[in-house]
This record gives structure tokens, C-alpha cells and sequence, in this order.
């Protein structure tokens, strides 16, 4: 069967961690591929390799063997600079804590991935008051993280997550930590992403959110076990 | 990243943790501050003997009567003969080289002064009108002993602050005259007050022409002569012209010593340079031990900023930045924490400077720049290792830290 250039390639891509004298599989095998503006939810119970394999995708960890390409590139031979360009400039990531700078303003959490990247100073602010203004922060900008209610945060990692206007967004548990209603708030704000044909694969344990992605992969004990598409 | 945005955001952490900062801050600074305040103290401890030996005179050498060598036997031991004695003849023929500007005969010996009906003991030098100028006196009363013939020996004196004091009080001293040992003396200058400078307290003398005190003592030789070179190159072409002079004088022996002042302050010298150094030295252990504290409390701040390490990471922050943003606030510290030390060094020192006036206390430009340097130094150094733990730290762990 002929692909498609895929933006992501996952080719039989394992990680298999040491646990005392004992070797562990978080992923085994996994053959996956997503296409630029594809909705993906990955769900399983506890253990089941669900964040190995997000954090897999965002080069925050390396597989144990196996092939992944990313824009048909193979970034697993890229060194650790290279690879933190790559995070840059095509990855963001929602977490399901926020993991904003309590020191830093509500508008400087959203700069920083475009201070790392160097941008000149201007640049910055327009972006950043482009960012406060989409989700509409602007008057929280220069609170902090603390001064700010839970959507809130959440809508400012959402902001600092695509600063750098990446290709892919990672979101593990997006709505873990917030109640329902604001969950489906932040759920909205991902789901528009999709419009720029962004990549959106996101983690989650509730089915409901879940059902929402066009893809749901299903995984246990490290393996895809399952994908459905969602009935249009 | 951009340099400035490095350093901001490394200020920005700093700010986040006030006391921590604040703490090693004052760790950096007390470091600094003994390391001024202590050299501080040695440069003045040199500066002050220095000071001492110069107001003996500048560019001074000194002749002495005999060999201060031991020497086998000799002819004049045989013939019983004592060394040869310092004359005012030798010391005039001295002034035929070309490099001895000035020379001062001296001879010492103790009299009984007295004025009417009061009377002390005083040391009374011999010495000539060259004396005020090479010894660096000055007068505050009348004028000093007359130049001239120096065979003259007229008599006529110039008295110390104090005896002038001691026996004359509030009244007119000039034109007054005062008895010596069995001759008459009249008064025709004040030493201004001195205080004591190597030993020899001026407001406590006696000064009258050499001639009169060989007369007064009934001896002939001199006890010393200073000579005064042209300046400070030709102290040694001086020292040597001495001797040579002497020499063809004394028929050929060798029986004057001939010392400058030079040597003796050059060993002064380098003896309190080296405590100057000794005690800075000292001083810098305390930095070395601030430098540590910031690697102590730099190791804390990695494993309490770990979720901020691993969240910099998935944005896109290689390692090398990590660790420069780490370096960054080291840097920082140490150098806030040396101007702090400075200006606390620098207060130190006036305080010491106002406790003991006469004590030239200041810290040397080298000291600063050491002091500055190793703590810049040291917290560089002891950085290394808390930054390079920040930038191996793994993402994935560090983010699912709670």
C-alpha cells in the first residue's frame, strides 16, 4: 500500500526501561503514522505506555529500537541539540499540570519558547499580545500563574504551546485538572488548532473526550490494540 | 537565546528566591570584604615603615666607623691599633664626588643642659647647616645652625620642642642661652615637634656644630655620616664613591662601612609585601568557602527547580542553555556579591583609617582585582557541577516530578 507523506512515522518503535535487574516494555513495536491536521486520542489504563508514547513523539525520550521520521525526517539519529531545535520549532506541549514558571507573568510564560528560540525582542511582543488577545488573557498578562484560575493557566500553557506555531501539539491529560466545564473550554481551544492543520494528539482517561478525536487508539501493556475512527 | 535575555531571565530567578539570594549574596560579600580590608592593613603596616624610613631622609647613605665584618688577624691588631676614626676632613672630601649631593657629619654624646636653675639630661648631636635639609627637619622657631666654615665652632644651638619647653615654658627662648656640660650656648632656633621617627625622639635633642661638640666631648671623630645622594638612581654610584674615597684616605684599609637606607627599606619592603600577601591569602579561603555555599545552595536550587528544567527542555532548550542559564546566575551572584564586598571592604578600611590615623590603611588596586577575581572565579567554578547535573537531568522524569 502507498503512504502518503506522513508528518509523523512511527516504524516499530520500542522503549524498554530497566527496573532493577528486570527489563520492562513501555512500547513495544508500535507502528503508528499522523498526518498534518489529524485528531488523535490515545487512551488506556495506567501503565499501558499512553505518555511513554507521547513523550516519544515529542523527543522528550529516545526508543529503545525502531524508526521514527518526523516531516520524513529520522529525528532518532539527531543528537540532543538537534533534537531541542526540533521540539522548537515543530513540537508545543500541554501538560496536564500547566508546568508554568510561578515566578514569571502570565505573558512571560508565553514568551519563553520564543525567548529559547531567540527571537528579536519585538517580534516577541507582538507575538505574545497576538497570543493574549486570541485567548483571551489579555488583561491577565502580567498576572501570575497563581493569581490565575485553572483555565486560565490552562489557556496560557495552551498559548505558549503554540507560540512557536508548531506542526504538532502534544496535550497529556489537558483536562485532568480542571472541571468539566472549563475542560470543554480547553477542549475547544485545541479542536481549533485543527483548522491551521496542526496535528493534535492528545492523552486522555475520559472516554467522552476521547470520542472526540477523528482517531482513537486504544493501547495495552505497551501496544496498539485498537483504532477506531470516529463515526461521522 | 539572546545574552541579555540570558541574563534576565537568570536575574529573575534570583529575585524568585530572595533570602537564597540574599544569603550567598552576603557570603560572597564578607569574602571580598576580608580580603580588602585584610591586604588593606598589610599595605598600611608597609607603607607606614616606608613612611618612617623617608622621613629619615630620601636617597640617604649611610657611613659608619669600623668594619661590622668579623676579619682574621690583622696589622693593626698586632700594633694594638683601634680602627681609624671618622674625620671632618673625610666627610668634606666626600663632597668631591659627583653624586653625593649633601653630607651631614654626626657626633653624638650625652651632656647636662641647663638654664638657670633648671637642668636635664640631653642627647646633643654634632652635625652641620646640611643636617635640616638631609635629615629632613624642620624648625619652628629661629633658624638652624649656620653654614660656613664647619671648623668654626661657634657657639650656638638649636633645642627639641620639648626642652625648649622643659626649660624655658611660655618665655622667649631665642637669644637666650643655655649652659652645656662647661660652655655657654646660645639658643638660636626650636626643632619643630616631630615625635619619635625610628627611634631617635627629635623634641628631645640638642643640636650645635659639630666642631663645638668634638670640643665639648674632647674627641675628634665622627659617629656618622650621612650622605645625601643626587637622587635615587645614583644612591649606588654614591655608596660606591664612598668607599672609594675613604679608602685612598685611610691609606688603603678598608674601616668604614658604608649602608643605604635603600637596603634596608627594600628588605622592610619585601618582608610586609609578603604578610600583605599572606593575609589576602588567607582571606581568599573565606571566598572559596562562599564559592562552595553557592554550589551547596546551587545543587538545591537544581533539584527544587526541577519541573522548570524539564518544562524548559520540551520547549525547545538544548542542554548547553541549561547550563548557561545556570552559569548565568552564578556569575551574577558572585559579581553582586563582590561589589557589595567592596563597598563593605572599603567602609572597613575608612573605619580602621579613622581609628588609627597614622596608619595609611589601603587596600592595593591588586588586591581588589583578586579579590573580584576569585570570586568571580569561584562561583564560576563551583557552578559547573549543579549546572551540568541541571542539563543531564532527563525531561520525562523531571516534568512527572510533583
Amino acid at each position: 500500500m502507498l503512504h502518503l507523506n506522513h508528518m509523523i512515522e512511527l516504524n516499530e518503535v520500542s522503549r524498554v526501561f530497566d527496573v532493577g535487574d528486570q527489563q520492562v516494555a513501555a512500547l513495544r513495536d508500535i507502528d503508528l503514522n499522523i498526518a498534518a491536521g489529524d485528531y488523535v486520542s490515545i487512551m488506556g489504563p495506567s501503565g499501558s505506555g499512553k505518555s511513554t508514547l507521547l513523550n516519544m513523539i515529542g523527543l522528550l525520550d529516545r526508543p529503545s529500537s525502531g524508526i521514527y521520521k518526523l516531516d520524513g525526517g529520522n529525528v532518532t539519529a539527531l543528537d540532543d541539540a538537534q533534537q531541542a531545535k526540533v521540539r522548537s520549532e515543530k513540537i508545543g506541549f500541554v501538560f496536564q499540570s500547566f508546568h508554568l514558571v510561578p515566578r514569571l507573568t502570565a505573558a512571560m510564560n508565553i514568551e519563553l519558547p520564543l525567548i529559547l528560540a531567540g527571537l528579536a525582542p519585538a517580534e516577541r511582543k507582538t507575538r505574545v499580545a497576538e497570543l493574549l488577545e486570541n485567548y483571551g488573557l489579555t488583561d491577565r498578562g502580567d498576572h501570575r500563574p497563581d493569581q490565575l484560575s485553572g483555565g486560565q493557566r490552562q489557556r496560557v500553557a495552551i498559548a505558549r504551546a503554540t507560540s512557536m506555531h508548531p506542526a504538532v501539539l502534544l496535550a497529556d491529560e489537558p483536562t485532568g485538572n480542571l472541571d468539566q466545564t472549563t475542560g470543554k473550554e480547553v477542549i475547544n481551544l485545541l479542536e481549533q488548532l485543527l483548522e491551521q492543520k496542526v496535528a493534535l494528539i492528545m492523552v486522555t482517561h475520559d472516554p467522552a473526550i476521547g470520542a472526540r478525536a477523528h482517531r482513537q487508539i486504544h493501547m495495552v501493556d505497551g501496544q496498539i490494540i485498537s483504532e477506531t475512527a470516529k463515526d461521522a | 537565546m539572546k545574552l541579555t535575555d540570558v541574563a534576565r531571565f537568570a536575574f529573575g530567578s534570583l529575585r524568585g528566591s530572595r533570602t537564597r539570594t540574599l544569603l550567598m549574596i552576603f557570603a560572597m560579600s564578607i569574602g571580598v570584604a576580608s580580603v580588602v580590608v585584610l591586604t588593606g592593613l598589610g599595605e598600611g603596616a608597609r607603607r607606614y615603615v616606608v613612611g618612617q624610613f623617608s622621613s629619615l631622609g630620601t636617597n640617604l647613605v649611610i657611613v659608619l666607623p669600623g668594619r661590622t665584618e668579623t676579619s682574621g688577624v690583622g696589622l693593626g691588631m698586632m700594633s694594638g691599633q683601634i680602627p681609624r676614626e671618622l674625620t671632618l676632613d673625610d666627610a668634606q672630601a666626600l663632597l668631591r664626588s659627583r653624586t653625593i649631593a649633601r653630607i651631614a657629619p654626626l657626633t653624638i654624646g650625652a651632656s647636662q643642659i641647663s638654664q638657670g636653675a633648671l637642668n636635664r639630661e640631653a642627647v646633643v648631636l654634632g652635625s652641620t647647616s646640611e643636617l635640616l635639609t638631609v635629615r629632613h627637619m624642620s624648625l619652628s622657631e629661629g633658624q638652624f645652625l649656620p653654614a660656613g666654615d664647619i671648623k668654626a665652632g661657634e657657639s650656638v644651638c638649636v633645642l627639641g620642642n620639648k626642652i625648649r619647653h622643659e626649660l624655658f615654658g611660655q618665655g622667649k627662648a631665642i637669644g637666650e642661652r643655655v649652659r652645656l656640660g662647661d660652655r655657654r650656648f646660645r639658643v638660636i632656633g626650636v626643632l619643630a615637634s616631630q615625635g619619635e621617627s625610628m627611634g631617635m625622639n627629635t623634641d628631645e635633642l640638642v643640636i650645635i656644630p659639630v666642631t663645638s661638640a668634638h670640643m665639648l666631648f674632647n674627641t675628634s671623630g665622627l659617629f656618622r655620616i650621612l650622605i645625601e645622594a643626587k637622587n635615587r638612581d645614583s644612591i649606588e654610584s654614591a655608596k660606591r664613591d664612598a668607599e672609594a674615597i675613604l679608602l685612598r684616605r685611610h691609606d688603603g684599609e678598608r674601616d668604614v662601612t658604608v649602608i643605604t637606607q635603600d637596603a634596608v627599606l627594600a628588605t622592610f619592603d619585601r618582608i610586609l609585601s609578603a604578610l600583605t600577601l599572606a593575609v589576602g591569602g588567607i582571606a581568599a579561603i573565606s571566598l572559596a568557602v562562599a564559592g562552595i555555599l553557592i554550589m551547596n545552595v546551587m545543587l538545591i536550587a537544581v533539584s527544587q527547580r526541577i519541573k522548570e528544567i524539564g518544562l524548559l527542555k520540551a520547549l525547545g532548550a538544548p542542554a548547553t542553555q541549561i547550563r548557561n542559564l545556570f552559569f548565568a546566575e552564578a556569575i551574577l551572584l558572585s559579581f553582586i556579591g563582590s561589589v557589595v564586598g567592596l563597598m563593605l571592604g572599603e567602609v572597613g578600611v575608612l573605619i580602621i583609617g579613622n581609628m588609627y590615623p597614622t596608619l595609611p590603611v589601603a587596600a592595593p588596586w591588586w588586591a581588589i582585582f583578586a579579590a573580584v577575581g576569585t570570586s568571580l572565579g569561584t562561583g564560576v567554578l563551583f557552578s559547573v557541577w549543579p549546572a551540568r547535573r541541571a542539563a543531564k537531568l532527563d525531561p520525562v522524569m523531571a516534568l512527572a516530578r510533583s
